[in-house]
């Protein structure tokens, strides 16, 4: 049975995410009956219903609390903030302990994966909606209103008011799209031209791979089977990236048209919009723009009169798991499933969703792709390099003056867009997000293409004064979190990196450890299953590469043993209720 | 476009495949071994212990998952791979609670055989000493997740030839781990029984049938016999066909 019943338009309960989605929000948790209740109704196994329960952040089997807080734990929107932890802050507050409800059942707070508001200060979520701007002022007010039992509907409106910045406008950011004209030109001219036309426009995906997107829309094409899917990737989680949230509020009918062009080129009926679970606040007006479209004859049946030509578009929302960004983990999670990475090849061009050949793009890969459509591949490919037409969007965020949203042709020199975002005194930015690059002041020189520094967005920009083995902690934390666990080098690598890294920088490393993050990190790099595996531990050879003295400082001379043997006896004290001084090893 | 159109070259042998094989089927089938421990022929492949990886190029490919191509140049026992594939069963050895010395499935155990093969002398990382949970609700099968290495196999032979779909794996990175799929997540609760193949193909001592442990003396056990590369070459199953 087909879990999603693609050809009925969303209903919040068509999908087991959705479902469970449901659930969780009932409840607060989702217990071994309701799980049971949800194979049934799905016609799926339990152990699966449990499989998919366990794999994303944002369910849980333990009742979490009536306001259920999740702060972010990005190194720009994250609770860390100056010489504050702001999460520890709210713990002390609501006497609460991170990760545990309280006995009360009224809170709970722990930490998630960069949210996307990373130009919004530091973030969290209450009850999956974004509060931006934290500070110990306005801690101090949420502790109030928590409690007091203040429904969040009474919480002061600015709290939960995201407001974009856009600093650069270039090709995407500065066109202004009218509902209907690409898909208008597109049908008169024909499928053949209108995929020829995004062929010679030189687009690459904007994700970070860049494959072409013209071939891929030419290979979905030409694969046989019974059905065809477009699935546009909203799943931007890559921390330090933001600027699919303001392109889905702002551009979300241009998204829409591209994903319909691309239904006409690969003779698509059904579409899915892939949305992360921390833009979930960004659904209402999503489908508001799908309704608008249906209502417009540019969604449904006979779209612009055209007999033959169907096409509808679901929204899928996940629930905290950044592998889902991978496009065949994608697929699995649209397929209701965890979200493992597929063996590829077979690719989706001809084996994705149910099996079926389908296109997986990036929300601004769409998008131009419908503005291409529109104004011609002479508007596009005129501008950027050789190898990487157009413009790319940036989320830049960190230590600068505007972080904020910046749209450069591709070529851009690092030291113009540092300079543009007032960012001074730079020790190092790390594009790409933690799977991408980081490069030090010598190779501010070097340019945004896929040529030379490829990123799906995220651009962080650290000062001198940061602490950059803070900053690998943090990625290398981020890594063995987000592991799907599936293969060894990464499930078991990327959390022996992070521990490498804990106990360097508790000052437990030898010069031995140098070598052994070296080793790992090649290991996990090249025997892993996917792209999370290949790139977690690109951050570590950059820097050990650019800042060996990061690592080295905080080494021991000498033998240091591996772990803290009088924090071991800590359980030991605990149980015996003793913490005097005979309790404790002589550390003099 | 190439000049062999069925073989495929694996380190210094050229060896033939037939359309649809993948490296590791092929290799298998002209008595080369490439070290696996996820892998199992009859079942479909899954690719994750990453023992089999192999370069063909400049790339890492996985063996049991990567199809055959007509003049691919595949290293496969050069020494950097042999150290990686060491390393990683050294990876398996500290994230699990390994007991090697009291285990019964000791010189039966295809972790242990291949450190063996490798050369693994010591555990080199750090121990996890993960608390696992144990189920021994079952009348005569013990479900041990401190000795799981999440090869998956015990999934695939319930799914694909026991056709009764006991096992799943749930929860992400280190926290992943088998469950049952039965109402009370219970062994004991499931349609499981000794004769099934996923009582049979644990690699490790995670799945173990009871009342047997100590039947075959140690020191005349399958590995104190043979090596894991000999046996390795013998293994077959059928997978059940119904459609």
């Amino acid at each position: 049975m087909d879990i999603s019943r693609p050809h009925h338009p969303a209903s919040p309960h068509r999908h087991i995410l959705h479902r469970l989605h449901a659930l969780q929000q009932q409840f607060r948790h989702i217990s071994p009956h309701a799980m049971q209740q949800a194979a049934a109704e799905f016609n799926i196994p339990l152990s699966q219903v449990a499989a998919v329960v366990a794999f994303y952040s944002f369910f849980s089997t333990q009742p979490r609390g009536r306001f259920d807080i999740l702060f972010s734990n990005c190194t720009s929107c994250g609770y860390l903030s100056g010489e504050q932890d702001l999460m520890r802050m709210l713990c002390q507050l609501l006497q609460v302990t991170p990760g545990k409800t309280r006995a009360d059942g009224l809170i709970s707070i722990d930490e998630t994966s960069c949210i996307g508001m990373c130009d919004q200060g530091a973030s969290l979520l209450v009850n999956g909606l974004p509060v931006i701007g934290l500070n110990a002022e306005k801690l101090a007010q949420i502790a109030q209103r928590i409690t007091t039992e203040s429904p969040l509907a009474d919480w002061p409106a600015e709290w939960f008011a995201v407001h974009d910045r856009v600093y650069q406008r270039d090709l995407l950011l500065m066109e202004q799209h009218a509902p209907g004209s690409a898909l208008q030109t597109a049908l008169a001219q024909g499928a053949d031209r209108t995929l020829a036309v995004i062929q010679q426009s030189g687009l690459r995906g904007r994700g970070g791979a860049g494959f072409d997107t013209g071939k891929k829309w030419q290979l979905c094409r030409a694969a046989p089977g019974s059905a065809h899917y477009v699935v546009c990737n909203a799943d931007e989680g890559e921390p330090g990236t933001f600027k699919d949230r303001l392109l889905l509020r702002d551009h979300a009918d241009a998204m829409i048209e591209g994903m319909t062009l691309c239904a006409l080129v690969i003779g698509a009926k059904q579409g899915f919009v892939y949305l992360r679970g921390e833009y979930r606040y960004l659904l209402p007006h999503l489908h508001a723009a799908l309704d608008q479209r249906r209502s417009q004859g540019l969604l449904g049946q006979h779209i612009l009169g055209y007999e033959n030509f169907e096409f509808d578009i679901d929204i899928v929302v996940g629930a905290g798991a950044y592998i889902c960004g991978e496009e065949s983990a994608l697929i699995e999670s649209l397929e209701g499933k965890p979200g493992i990475p597929r063996i590829r090849p077979p690719f989706p061009v001809t084996h994705g969703y149910l099996g079926q050949p389908t296109i997986v793009n990036n929300v601004e890969t769409f998008i131009a792709a419908a503005h291409i459509a529109a104004h011609g591949s002479a508007w596009f490919n005129s501008i950027g390099t050789e190898q990487s037409r157009g413009a790319k969007i940036l989320s830049i965020s960190g230590d600068c003056e505007k972080p904020g949203i910046y749209e450069y042709p591709f070529g851009v020199r690092i030291q113009q867009i540092l300079d543009d975002c007032g960012a001074r005194d730079v020790q190092a930015v790390q594009i790409g997000g933690p799977a991408g690059k980081l490069l030090g002041a010598a190779e501010f020189n070097r340019t945004i293409s896929f040529e030379d520094v490829s990123t799906g967005g995220s651009f962080l920009v650290f000062v001198q004064q940061r602490d950059l083995l803070a900053i690998h902690r943090n990625f290398a934390h981020f890594f063995a979190h987000e592991s799907c666990g599936f293969c060894t080098p990464c499930r078991i690598g990327t959390q022996l990196l992070k521990n490498n890294l804990d106990k360097i920088a508790a000052g437990r490393g030898t010069t031995h450890d140098i070598e052994a993050l070296k080793q790992l990190s090649h290991l996990i790099q090249h025997q892993s299953h996917c792209g999370l595996g290949h790139t977690a531990a690109h951050h570590v050879l950059d820097g050990l590469q650019q800042f060996p003295q990061t690592f080295s400082a905080p080494l021991q001379p000498h033998f240091t043993a591996q772990f803290d043997l009088d924090q071991a006896l800590e359980s030991a004290r605990q149980a015996a209720h003793r913490d005097d001084a005979a309790a404790h090893l002589d550390n003099g | 476009m190439s000049d062999h159109p069925s073989t495929i070259r694996i380190d210094d042998q050229e060896i033939p495949f037939t359309a649809g094989q993948t490296i590791m089927d092929a290799a298998l089938a002209a008595g080369i071994y490439i070290p696996h421990l996820c892998h199992y022929p009859g079942l479909p492949p899954s690719g994750n212990c990453r023992l089999c990886v192999v370069e063909t190029g400049n790339r890492s490919a996985a063996a049991c998952i990567t199809p055959a191509i007509a003049g691919q140049e595949i290293r496969n026992n050069t020494p950097e791979l042999n150290e990686a594939r060491k390393a990683i069963t050294q990876m398996l050895f500290v994230e699990g609670n390994h007991i090697c010395p009291s285990c019964e499935k000791t010189g039966n155990c295809k972790l242990q055989a291949m450190a063996y093969h490798l050369g693994m002398l010591d555990d080199h990382f750090p121990q996890f000493y993960q608390r696992r949970e144990l189920d021994a609700s079952h009348p005569k099968i013990l479900l041990d997740r401190s000795r799981c290495i999440l090869c998956d196999l015990c999934v695939r032979a319930s799914r694909d030839v026991d056709q009764k779909n006991v096992f799943a794996i749930a929860g992400r990175g280190t926290d992943a781990h088998l469950i049952v799929n039965s109402p009370s997540g219970k062994l004991a609760d499931s349609t499981m029984a000794v004769t099934d193949l996923a009582a049979n193909i644990c690699p490790v001592g995670a799945i173990l049938i009871k009342e047997q442990g100590y039947q075959v003396p140690i020191g005349q056990r399958i590995y104190d016999r043979q090596t894991i590369r000999e046996t390795s070459l013998q293994e077959h199953v059928e997978p059940k066909n119904d459609d």
